[in-house]
């Protein structure tokens, strides 16, 4: 084993290369600005910004998180700025940095779907596409796009013939088996897939008997679903040949070896930013010792590595 | 400098039943906090909790801080818990402050329960105005920082609601009273307010109907608190908005203060 190596961290996602594979999961970086101050924003793989819509939405009425045990149940509504304002007001910025932006975007029809992703592709400083099928806080009749393989198929093909840039599909945990929808994104023509969204969940206040957020239920992220996020990536790993972006409650750089291990190729930070604003610059940090210590050259070399 | 540091416990001293006052020392240099600001602060290092905790600035020290809370769940609890020595994640000072230049003839400051903790840091502010405080509690046991607030030199108007110190009725019974009786005395001044929101949503309807401006510290829970997460929004006649981060000092008649009204009065009104 040759302590002295510098491992090395890249990976490929579609037409992406990234210098380490942690990314922030959408929703929980913003538009990347606030956490200018807190940590050097190229020393992360990408930054996933909030989901963006055609038009700006208001989101959900308060109260919209609670906190759980290891984790928080969250139901902001898609809260955004509109896709016009995030390139006039935040983009400049982004593009300030090294590190590549990846836009996290949804409709409320297959044709909204398709006009967001026009939208965006081919905007400078825009580096990939992620489209949230997979919003648990949606009205009902939306959760179709995440959670019916064929829905899945189409809306991905449509935006699938709507741009060239890396589209990445971010999957619902909220089906009875994950690989039917990752084979329906992957035949469809994503680049990958981001495993998992939140799980639904619902928090009762047993004094006023009343649900503790006001859209009644909402989505579970953090520590809590750590377990069921790897056991979906891996069950999607097994299914498909694109790349896996594995999230779901990562905090430390275990919790990420972890999912590449499960057939990861990347990971995402969502929840362990709130914690700290620091936890996905310590995670990919912690990667890269992680890698010295076991004397893996490369990140790739482990992914998918666990021998059941 | 940098919002993001870590904090030794210096003293967590029991006042009276579930109320604590938190002497915390930065490990390093850390920004001035404005009345009104507040700090997130991990109670513990593990994963349950989850989150940080939002807490306003009491007292500023110098370079120490304190922070005045309430036991009020499972993270408040574990805070009380924490002993002289212990090492905390803190991130601030955040948000906006009370804003001052607005109030041209003088400020008024009203407190409802644990809102005394950032109300306090503004008296301490003004104390050479030696401005007026309307300070409502339940009971005499739970008025805090008297001592404090006489040294400082503030006209503390206090009330309690069974009626243990000071008038019995809520701040605004006291507030309606003080107007009738000598309308001159509020005339033309600004509120510097923080305490449960039906208490904010009467003084709210108190200000508009006398045309007198206000500004409130607002609580809601957060993630993150530096803006990111959306989870911590209030509603206001601007749209939704950061309690984090436009906040937590908003316009008392630019709030809409809809959830102080249906929700049940389990706090002070």
């Amino acid at each position: 084993m040759n302590m002295n190596i510098t491992p090395d961290l890249s990976v490929t996602i579609g037409r992406l290369t990234l210098k380490n594979p942690v990314m922030t999961a959408s929703g929980t970086f913003g538009y990347g600005d606030e956490y200018a101050e807190f940590i050097d924003l190229n020393s992360i793989g990408a930054i996933v910004v909030k989901g963006l819509s055609l038009t700006p939405k208001a989101g959900n009425p308060p109260p919209r998180i609670i906190e759980t045990p290891s984790g928080m149940l969250n139901a902001i509504g898609l809260q955004n700025i509109g896709i016009d304002a995030f390139v006039r007001e935040k983009l400049p910025f982004l593009k300030t940095i090294k590190t590549p932006v990846i836009v996290n975007f949804f409709g409320d029809s297959i044709e909204e779907y398709v006009q967001a992703a026009e939208r965006l592709s081919g905007v400078s400083g825009i580096h990939a596409l992620e489209m949230n099928i997979s919003c648990p806080n949606k009205q009902a009749g939306w959760s179709i796009f995440g959670t019916d393989p064929d829905v899945t198929f189409n809306v991905v093909s449509e935006v699938r013939k709507a741009t060239d840039m890396t589209l990445i599909v971010k999957l619902s945990p909220n089906v009875t088996d994950i690989s039917l929808m990752a084979r329906a994104a992957e035949a469809a023509g994503a680049d990958a897939l981001s495993v998992i969204n939140t799980l639904t969940g619902m928090a009762v206040d047993i004094r006023t008997r009343r649900p503790k957020l006001a859209n009644i239920t909402g989505g579970l992220s953090g520590p809590a679903i750590r377990p069921v996020a790897v056991r979906m990536v891996w069950e999607c790993y097994r299914a498909v040949r694109i790349p896996i972006i594995g999230m779901g409650g990562i905090t430390t750089a275990e919790d990420a070896i972890e999912f590449i291990l499960a057939g990861a190729s990347a990971v995402a930070v969502g929840t362990g930013n709130f914690i700290s604003p620091v936890t996905a610059a310590t995670v990919a940090e912690g990667i890269g010792a992680f890698m010295k210590d076991e004397g893996i050259g490369s990140i790739t070399e482990i992914k998918g590595g666990i021998q059941c | 400098m940098d919002r993001l540091f870590t904090v030794s416990v210096t003293e967590n001293r029991q006042l009276i039943e579930n109320h604590f006052l938190l002497t915390l020392h930065p490990r390093k240099k850390i920004r001035r906090p404005e009345p009104g600001t507040f700090f997130m602060l991990s109670v513990d290092s593990g994963l349950d909790p989850l989150l940080k905790r939002p807490l306003s600035v009491h007292r500023w020290l110098g370079s120490d801080f304190q922070l005045l809370y309430r036991v009020a769940g499972k993270g408040t609890a574990i805070l009380s818990r924490r002993k002289p020595g212990d090492i905390l994640e803190v991130i601030g000072p955040l948000g906006n402050g009370f804003p001052l230049k607005q109030s041209p003839k003088g400020a008024v400051l009203v407190a409802g329960g644990i809102g005394i903790a950032p109300v306090f840091a503004l008296a301490e502010k003004l104390s050479s105005q030696r401005p007026l405080l309307f300070y409502g509690a339940r009971t005499k046991q739970e008025v805090l920082c008297l001592d404090g607030l006489k040294r400082l030199g503030v006209q503390a108007v206090i009330s309690t609601d069974d009626g243990s110190l000071g008038t019995k009725g809520s701040v605004i019974n006291v507030l309606t009273q003080v107007a009738s009786e000598n309308p001159d005395m509020l005339r033309g001044q600004t509120f510097y307010a923080c305490g449960p929101e039906p208490m904010l949503t009467a003084l709210s309807g108190f200000a508009v109907q006398r045309g007198m401006k206000g500004y409130a510290a607002l609580e809601e829970r957060m993630a993150c608190g530096i803006g990111t997460c959306l989870g911590c929004v209030v509603n206001t006649t601007g749209g939704y908005k950061r309690v984090c981060k436009e906040g937590p000092v908003f316009a008392l008649d630019e709030v809409i203060w809809e959830r102080g009204k249906s929700q049940e009065l389990g706090g002070r009104q």
